[in-house]
């Protein structure tokens, strides 16, 4: 068992909740192969109805933001509030801003 | 009087099959070669049992008297159930649990399909609602045959020796009983001999898509469908009865 599991390459899991969302990531699993990889997504994951759609994409395709370099990454927004849309007042009437 | 007998006794005949099938994938709950393997039987078992609950509840109305869709699955006799012999077979690896289900999800999807049309509407509407469960199981199991035969030199041996011996059940499936006929005569049942040509097809094509050879074994006679078993669905039964004969009545 635990053989198979680190023979299958790791599998990052996406599903659309509905029409109109984005996917979201939901977690991931383990499969040999892409099409493994949604019908096991299917199982683990869209069991109660989660779902539309699915994506799935083999985590090792992954580039991710290395943890040091969050200060030069992402610390610079931290004293800029003004980016953020809250310097203006938004007229009553309009709703759905 | 003499064709609700028969309807009844067709309505186990298909549900026997979905039980038996269903209990032993429930067998391997917590026991699937991984957690992935493990989740997408159990589901599958548990469509199965969606499909016994629908077929026994409409036999339990038909029956009427006290009869509920428990005593229907718990208190018969072995010689009163009437899934076909294929269906009891064992757990042996999963290579054994892959060929069964393919050899029947196969038969399985055709069954459903002309079931869908069925003169009896109850029946059309539990074919219908059954039939995407059906299609997804017959995805799944052929996938893992393709994978098995074309995988590793271990994995192809497994999956040809399950083959080898599982293969020889599959003519139980077409060979039309009494109740069979009947119900196809009265367009309520489904036409065993053109569901036998396109299974065969469809079988021979994905067991040749993975490599395995087609057993020229000679097919086994099994009576599984009329009530004479294999030794292996009195083991079922002691262990699926157990409850309902200890405590009777008994609910959840």
């Amino acid at each position: 068992m635990s053989d198979n599991n680190n023979q299958w390459p790791l599998w990052e899991i996406f599903i659309r909740s509905k029409n109109g969302l984005e996917h979201r990531h939901v977690g991931s699993l383990h499969a040999a192969d892409a099409e493994m990889a949604i019908e096991n997504a299917r199982d683990v994951y869209t069991r109660r109805m989660e779902g539309v759609s699915l994506w799935v994409v083999e985590s090792k395709d992954i580039t991710a933001s290395n943890p040091e370099n969050m200060g030069e990454l992402f610390e610079p927004a931290i004293d800029k509030v003004y980016r953020h849309p809250t310097f203006y007042d938004v007229p009553d009437e309009i709703k759905h801003m | 009087m003499e064709k609700n007998e028969n309807l009844i006794h067709y309505l186990l005949m298909l549900g026997d099959n979905s039980m038996i099938l269903g209990h032993r994938l429930s067998e391997l709950c917590g026991h699937g070669p991984n957690l992935e393997t493990d989740i997408a039987l159990t589901n599958i078992s548990l469509d199965f049992f969606g499909q016994v609950r629908s077929y026994f509840q409409y036999a339990a109305q038909l029956k009427g008297e006290d009869f509920n869709e428990d005593k229907i699955a718990f208190l018969r006799n072995e010689r009163q159930y009437y899934n076909a012999t294929l269906l009891e077979q064992e757990n042996n690896d999963f290579a054994y649990v892959i060929v069964r289900q393919f050899l029947f999800d196969a038969f399985h999807k055709e069954l459903l399909e002309q079931l869908m049309n069925s003169k009896d509407t109850t029946i059309a509407a539990i074919a219908t609602k059954s039939i995407k469960e059906c299609r997804y199981h017959l995805r799944f199991s052929s996938e893992w045959l393709k994978r098995l035969g074309n995988g590793t030199e271990e994995s192809h041996q497994k999956a040809q020796l399950a083959l080898n011996d599982l293969y020889v059940y599959c003519h139980e499936l077409f060979a039309e009983s009494e109740v069979e006929r009947k119900m196809k005569e009265s367009g309520i049942g489904a036409d065993l001999d053109a569901i036998k040509h396109n299974y065969l097809a469809i079988i021979h094509q994905l067991i040749a898509e993975a490599q395995l050879k087609i057993p020229e074994t000679i097919q086994r006679v099994a009576k599984g469908k009329l009530g004479f078993h294999s030794e292996k669905l009195g083991y079922i039964l002691t262990e699926l009865q157990y409850m309902q004969r200890a405590y009777p009545d008994m609910q959840w």
